[in-house]
C-alpha cells in the first residue's frame, strides 16, 4: 500500500465566439454634458467580468480616464441587441462593438474640441487623463469636460456613438465539413502533478503549471480570476463531478450539494501560470477570451498524470477511486511509469 | 501565481495602452461585497405570486389524464396552467437563428420524454401553497420503453423518443444523420502508419451548479407591457424565446438582467421566463418562478455526455498520418443546443495539430434524459479530454516524450486545417515550450527552437484529394457504413470564404487610433510561405523516419469540384417547421 | 395558517414582520423585510449563501425558523459596512479579486466575519475550515482565502504595533 506520484500534460486551443459567426453584438455610448460617459449594453455579466472588460475597452478607445466611464447592462429597453454571454464571445464580440461605438463618440468629441480650439480635429490627441490637446503642442489643450459642455450647450452636438460587430454567418458543406468557423483561437498547455493512493484509489492534485496564450490581456487580474477558477472546475470535472455516476445508467444521481461532489477550499492545489499574448487580428486590441478554455487542459492532464503515477488509463470521466482501484487490480498492482523532469 | 511572458510575440504588440492591460478594479466589485448587486430575485413586488411545476416521474410515458380539480381548490391557488394554455407550445432554442425544427413543449401535453419534464404549472400566493397544491394534481401515465444509451438509440427499432426526429438523431443539411468531416484519405494514412492507436472515451454529464439557481420574476408594467427580471445568459436570446412562446411582440417585454450568479452555460435555455410571463399575463400580478436546488440539480439541463472513438495512424518518427473520430452527443429528449455544438466540435477537429488525413462523424442522439445544453467549453471540452489522453497514448506508442510529440505535430501559421481554412495566429508550440520550462520538464534543444511562426505552409497548406461518401442518409439505414462514392480533387473548396474583419492592434494593421473594423481580402498563406523550419527530429525513436506521405492517388471517378456559390441559409441550419 | 409577528434587530435597527410559523429566516429577511443581501442557493443548508449572524453566531438563514429569532440581533452583509466605509473584509475581497459572479460573496463575508470574531489570527487551515460550509463555483477559493488571510494578518500586525 503506497502513494504514487505522477505527472501528465495536455495542450489545447480554443475557438473564440459562436462557431459559424452570425452572432452580432451592439453597443451604444453617450456622454453627460460634463464629459462622463455611459456605455449601454444588453450583455450579461455572470461573473466573467463583462462590465469591467467593456468599461476598460471604452475608456481606452475614448481616451478618457476609466473613472469617467460606467457600463450600464443589461436592460432590453436601453441596451441594444447582443447574442449573449456564451461561447467565449463576450470580450471578442462585444469588445469590438464597444470599440466601434467609442470611436464614433470620440470622433464627435474631437470635432467639438477642434471647434473650440480652432484647429483641425485630425491634429488632436487625448492624454487619457481628461484632456485633449494638439499633437506635439500640449499647451493648446481643452478638457473633455469643457468640450462636452461646449458640444451640448453651444455647438449642439451629440457626443455619442453606435457600434456593432458581426462575423458573417458561414455555411457548412455536408460532405466535407468545410466551413468558415471561428476567426480567433487561444492556446494553452498545462502540466499536472498528482499523487494516487493505491489502497483508496484517491487522487490528490499536488500542483499545476500552465502557459496560456490569450491574445491581448484586457485586465490581468480578471484573467487570473478566470484561469484559477477554471482550473478548479477542471479538477472538479476530472475527479468528482457527475449527475450520473454509472452513465448511461441514469440511477444513483445526486440531488444536492451533499451528494454532488466538488473540491472544497481545502482541496485546492498550488497553480502557477504564464501568460503569452499574441494579439488576435480581429480581437479588441487583439484580445481573445479565456472564459471557457481554462478548464479544458486540466481534465486530460490529470488523466495522463494518473496513468503516469499508477499505470491505469481511465477513459471515462470522472476518474473516481472505484475506476482507479479496478484498473490497478486488472493490472495486478500499481505500475508507475517514467518520472518526468522536475515532477513534484 | 501568474506571470507574463512579454518576450514572446513582442513584435506583434505595442504595450503602450492607457488602461487596457491594467488590473484595475471591477466595476461590479462594490456591489458584490456589499450585497447590493441586483440579481434577478433581489426585487420586491407587492402581491408577488409563486409558480411551481408538476414534473414527470417517468422517463418516457404517454399522459392519459391530467386532473387539476383538487389542486384548483387548494388554498392560495390563483391559476393553474397546462400545455393548452401556452400560446406557442413548441419551440427549439435555435429557431431564433433558424437552426433546426421546433421540437420541445413548454408544458408536456400528450407524452413525457424525461424524468422531470414540466407538465402543469401552479401559481399560488406562497411557495408553500404552490407546493401543497402540486401534490394534489392527479396524473395518469402509460409508461413507454425508454432508451438511455446513445448508440442503442440509433439502432433500428429503438423506441422513438422525439417524434420530430423519428430516427433519434438530429438531421443535418436535410440529408445526413450526422455531421461529417472529410480531409484527405484516412484509410491510406492508416495503411502507411507504423502504429495504430484506437480507443473509446466517455465524457460524463456535468451539472452547471451555479450558486444562483435558474429563475425569473415577471410583472405587469405600465403601458400594457411586462417587466421580466431574468438570469438569462443572453438577454435578447431569452426575450426572443419568451416572446415567441407567449406570442407577444418583443417590445411588449422589458427584460432586465445582466447580473447573474454564475451560469456556465446553464442559463441559456430560458427555463423559467416563458412561464413567469404567462403567469403574469394570466393573473395580472407579479409571478416568480425559481428552481429549487433539487430541480436545478436534476432538471436544470446538464452538460451533455459525449462518447468519442478515436483511431490514429502514426509514423515511426511520431508524425500523425491519419486521425478518425466518431462521436455521439447525448442531447437528451430535445435538441436545445446540441446540434450546434456538434458542428463546433467538427470545426475543432483534429485538435491543434496538422494531420494530413482526417475524418470524423459526429452524431447528436436523443435519449430519455433531461435535455442537455451548453456548458463552459461546449463541443470542445469532452473531445479535448479524449484527444489529449489519446495523444499521451500516441506518444507512448512511438516512444516519444509527450511534449515532443505535441510540438512535432502542432499546427503552425500557414497550415491547412481539416475544415479547409488556413491557420493563422497560432501559438501552441510556444505554450508547450513555456509550460515545459515552468514545470522543469526537460525537452530537447530542437524542440525548444521550434516556432509557430515558421515551418508551416507550403505542402502543409495544401488541401488533399478527399474521398467522400453518402454514409448515413436520413431514413436510409442501408447507407450506413457505405464506401466512398467519389473523390474530390486536391484543392477543392465549396464554401465561400467569409471576409474577416481586421481590428487595430494586430500586425496586419499596426495600432494607431482604434479603428473601426476593416475588411481585407482573403490571402491564402500558401501564396507567401514562411521560411521552412529546420528539420526537427525529436529524440528517442531509433528507426529512421519514413519518407513523407505521398500525395493521395487520383480518384477512380473524379467528380468535378462543385464550385457553386453561397449555400442556402437553411442548408446549414436545416429546416424550420412550426 | 395564521401569521405570527416577529420582532428583532436587523443590522442595528428594530424591525418587525408577520411570518408563517413555518417560514425560515431567509424568506422573512428577503420577502418580508426586503433585505436581499443573504441569497437563496439551496434551501437545504448545503451552500452557505444565506449565512447570517444571529446574536453573533454564524447561522444558515434557510434552516433557521424566523419565529425562533424573536428578540435576537441579526447581522447580514447589508449591514457589514460602517456607513460609507467598507469593512476590512469587504475591502480585502475587492483588493484580492475574491468575487466573480458575487452570489456567494455575502455568505462568504459573513462566514469570514464570524471566523475572525472568534479567532482573530487564524491559520490558513483554520480559514479553510471557516469557509468550508460556503460553496463558490467561480473562483476556486484561493483569492477568498487570500483576502481573509490578509485581514487576519493585518489585524494581527495592528495588535502587535
Amino acid at each position: 500500500m503506497a502513494r504514487f506520484r505522477g505527472r501528465g500534460m495536455a495542450s489545447v486551443n480554443y475557438p473564440i465566439g459562436m462557431n459559424l459567426g452570425g452572432d452580432p453584438s451592439q453597443a451604444l455610448i453617450h456622454s453627460n454634458p460634463d464629459g462622463k460617459f455611459t456605455v449601454a449594453l444588453s450583455a450579461i455579466d455572470l461573473g466573467q467580468g463583462m462590465k469591467q472588460v467593456t468599461r476598460q475597452v471604452a475608456a481606452e478607445t475614448l481616451g478618457v480616464p476609466i473613472e469617467d466611464v460606467y457600463v450600464d447592462t443589461a436592460d432590453s429597453d436601453t441596451g441594444p441587441h447582443d447574442m449573449g454571454s456564451f461561447a467565449s464571445r463576450g470580450t471578442h464580440r462585444m469588445g469590438n462593438a464597444v470599440i466601434a461605438a467609442a470611436r464614433e463618440a470620440r470622433g464627435v468629441l474631437l470635432e467639438a474640441a477642434a471647434e473650440e480650439l480652432e484647429v483641425n480635429a485630425a491634429d488632436l490627441v487625448t492624454d487619457g487623463k481628461g484632456n485633449i490637446h494638439v499633437k506635439g503642442a500640449p499647451s493648446r489643450s481643452i478638457t473633455v469636460r469643457a468640450t462636452a459642455q461646449a458640444a451640448q450647450f453651444k455647438q449642439g452636438k451629440t457626443i455619442a456613438g453606435r457600434g456593432i460587430f458581426l462575423i458573417p454567418l458561414s455555411s457548412v458543406d455536408p460532405e466535407t465539413g468545410e466551413m468558415n468557423p471561428n476567426t480567433a483561437f487561444a492556446h494553452a498547455c498545462l502540466v499536472a502533478d498528482v499523487e494516487v493512493d493505491d489502497e483508496t484509489g484517491e487522487v490528490t492534485v499536488l500542483g499545476m503549471n500552465s502557459a496560456y496564450e490569450l491574445g491581448r490581456v484586457i485586465n490581468p487580474k480578471m484573467v487570473e480570476q478566470q484561469l484559477v477558477g477554471g482550473a478548479w472546475m477542471g479538477i472538479s470535472h476530472a475527479l468528482y463531478e457527475t449527475p450520473e455516476p454509472y452513465y448511461p445508467n441514469p440511477d444513483h444521481g445526486p440531488r444536492d450539494f451533499n451528494e454532488y461532489l466538488m473540491p472544497g477550499p481545502g482541496d485546492i492545489a498550488p497553480y502557477s501560470i504564464a501568460i503569452l499574448e499574441r494579439p488576435a487580428p480581429d480581437g479588441p486590441f487583439g484580445g481573445k477570451g479565456p472564459g471557457e478554455m481554462c478548464a479544458n487542459p486540466v481534465l486530460p492532464a490529470i488523466a495522463n498524470a494518473v496513468y503516469n503515477a499508477v499505470g491505469v488509463r481511465v477513459n471515462d470521466l470522472p476518474i473516481t477511486p472505484e475506476k482507479i482501484l479496478r484498473g490497478i487490480r486488472a493490472n495486478g498492482g500499481a505500475k508507475p511509469q517514467a518520472r518526468r523532469g522536475g515532477a513534484l | 501565481m501568474m506571470e507574463f511572458r512579454k518576450d514572446l510575440f513582442s513584435n506583434e504588440r505595442d504595450d503602450d495602452l492607457n488602461v487596457v492591460g491594467k488590473g484595475v478594479q471591477r466595476q461590479d466589485a462594490p456591489g458584490h461585497v456589499t450585497g447590493r448587486s441586483p440579481f434577478f430575485d433581489d426585487h420586491a413586488f407587492e402581491g408577488l405570486l409563486h409558480l411551481k411545476v408538476v414534473r414527470s416521474p417517468h422517463p418516457h410515458a404517454r399522459i392519459r389524464r391530467i386532473d387539476i380539480s383538487a389542486a384548483e381548490r387548494a388554498p392560495g391557488v390563483k391559476r393553474i396552467l397546462r400545455g393548452a394554455d401556452v400560446p406557442v407550445n413548441r419551440n427549439t432554442l435555435l429557431s431564433l437563428i433558424n437552426f433546426g425544427k421546433d421540437d420541445e413543449p413548454t408544458l408536456a401535453v400528450d407524452k413525457v420524454r424525461y424524468i422531470g419534464e414540466p407538465i402543469v404549472a401552479i401559481i399560488a400566493e406562497s411557495e408553500a401553497q404552490a407546493l401543497a397544491a402540486r401534490a394534489l394534481v392527479r396524473l395518469e401515465y402509460e409508461p413507454l420503453p425508454a432508451v438511455f444509451d446513445v448508440e442503442e438509440a440509433l439502432k433500428p427499432g429503438a423506441p422513438v423518443i422525439n417524434d420530430i426526429y423519428p430516427g433519434n438523431y438530429f438531421e443535418y443539411h436535410e440529408k445526413y444523420d450526422h455531421q461529417k468531416l472529410r480531409f484527405g484519405d484516412v484509410e491510406r494514412g492508416f495503411a502507411m502508419a507504423d502504429h495504430i492507436v484506437e480507443d473509446r472515451y466517455q465524457m460524463s454529464p456535468i451539472e452547471h451548479a451555479p450558486t444562483e439557481t435558474n429563475g425569473s420574476i415577471a410583472a405587469p408594467e405600465q403601458n400594457d407591457r411586462f417587466v421580466v427580471h431574468s438570469c438569462a445568459q443572453g438577454l435578447f436570446f431569452s426575450l426572443g424565446t419568451a416572446a415567441k412562446i407567449v406570442n407577444l411582440d418583443s417590445n411588449r417585454l422589458h427584460f432586465i438582467g445582466g447580473t447573474v450568479g454564475g451560469g456556465f452555460g446553464g442559463k441559456v435555455d430560458s427555463l423559467t421566463e416563458p412561464l413567469s410571463i404567462l403567469g403574469a399575463m394570466m393573473t395580472g400580478r407579479p409571478v416568480r418562478y425559481v428552481l429549487d436546488r433539487e430541480e436545478e440539480m436534476l432538471y436544470g439541463s446538464p452538460r451533455g455526455a459525449e462518447r468519442i472513438y478515436i483511431k490514429d495512424g502514426i509514423a515511426r518518427d511520431g508524425r500523425i498520418l491519419a486521425r478518425q473520430i466518431r462521436s455521439y452527443f447525448d442531447a437528451g429528449a430535445y435538441t436545445r443546443l446540441s446540434s450546434y455544438a456538434a458542428i463546433k466540435c467538427t470545426a475543432h477537429l483534429p485538435g491543434p495539430y496538422t494531420i494530413p488525413n482526417v475524418a470524423s462523424d459526429i452524431y447528436v442522439a436523443y435519449t430519455n434524459r433531461c435535455p442537455s445544453t451548453a456548458m463552459r467549453g461546449f463541443g470542445i471540452t469532452a473531445v479535448d479530454f479524449a484527444l489529449e489522453v489519446h495523444m499521451d497514448k500516441g506518444a507512448e506508442a512511438c516512444g516519444l516524450d509527450p511534449m515532443e510529440f505535441r510540438i512535432l505535430n502542432a499546427y503552425r501559421d500557414g497550415d491547412m486545417k481539416a475544415h479547409r481554412r488556413v491557420a493563422k495566429n497560432t501559438a501552441l508550440i510556444e505554450c508547450v515550450q513555456v509550460a515545459a520550462e515552468k514545470a522543469r520538464w526537460p525537452i530537447s534543444d530542437e524542440a525548444r527552437r521550434q516556432s509557430s511562426l515558421t515551418g508551416g505552409g507550403g505542402a502543409r497548406a495544401e488541401i488533399p484529394a478527399t474521398p467522400i461518401d453518402e454514409n448515413g442518409r436520413i431514413n436510409r439505414p442501408e447507407t450506413r457504413g457505405g464506401r466512398p462514392t467519389q473523390t474530390l480533387p486536391a484543392g477543392t473548396m465549396r464554401i465561400p470564404l467569409t471576409k474577416q474583419p481586421i481590428m487595430e492592434g494586430s500586425t496586419e494593421n499596426r495600432p494607431k487610433a482604434p479603428a473601426v473594423p476593416q475588411y481585407e481580402p482573403y490571402r491564402p498563406a500558401a501564396a507567401a510561405p514562411p521560411p521552412p523550419a529546420p528539420a526537427y527530429t525529436p529524440p528517442p525513436p531509433s528507426a529512421p523516419p519514413p519518407a513523407p506521405a505521398p500525395a493521395a492517388a487520383p480518384s477512380a471517378s473524379p467528380a468535378p469540384a462543385s464550385q457553386h456559390g453561397a449555400h442556402r441559409f437553411s442548408s446549414v441550419f436545416g429546416t424550420r417547421r412550426r | 395558517m395564521a401569521k405570527v409577528p416577529v420582532q428583532f434587530r436587523l443590522n442595528g435597527s428594530d424591525r418587525a414582520a408577520f411570518a408563517d410559523p413555518a417560514d425560515n429566516l431567509l424568506t422573512v429577511l428577503r420577502r418580508g423585510l426586503n433585505d436581499f443581501g443573504p441569497k437563496y442557493g439551496c434551501g437545504q443548508g448545503t451552500c452557505g449563501t444565506c449565512s447570517v449572524l444571529v446574536d453573533g453566531e454564524l447561522r444558515l438563514a434557510c434552516l433557521t425558523l424566523a419565529a425562533s429569532c424573536e428578540g435576537a440581533s441579526i447581522e447580514t452583509v447589508s449591514g457589514m459596512a460602517d456607513g460609507p466605509n467598507l469593512h476590512p473584509l469587504q475591502q480585502a475581497f475587492m483588493e484580492h479579486f475574491a468575487a466573480q459572479c458575487g452570489f456567494c460573496t455575502p455568505g462568504m463575508l459573513t462566514a469570514a466575519k464570524a471566523l475572525l470574531a472568534r479567532n482573530p489570527n487564524p491559520s490558513r487551515d483554520e480559514i479553510i475550515d471557516g469557509i468550508a460550509g460556503n460553496i463558490c463555483r467561480c473562483t476556486g477559493y484561493e483569492p477568498i482565502i487570500a483576502a481573509i488571510e490578509s485581514v487576519a494578518r493585518g489585524a494581527a500586525a495592528g495588535q502587535r504595533r
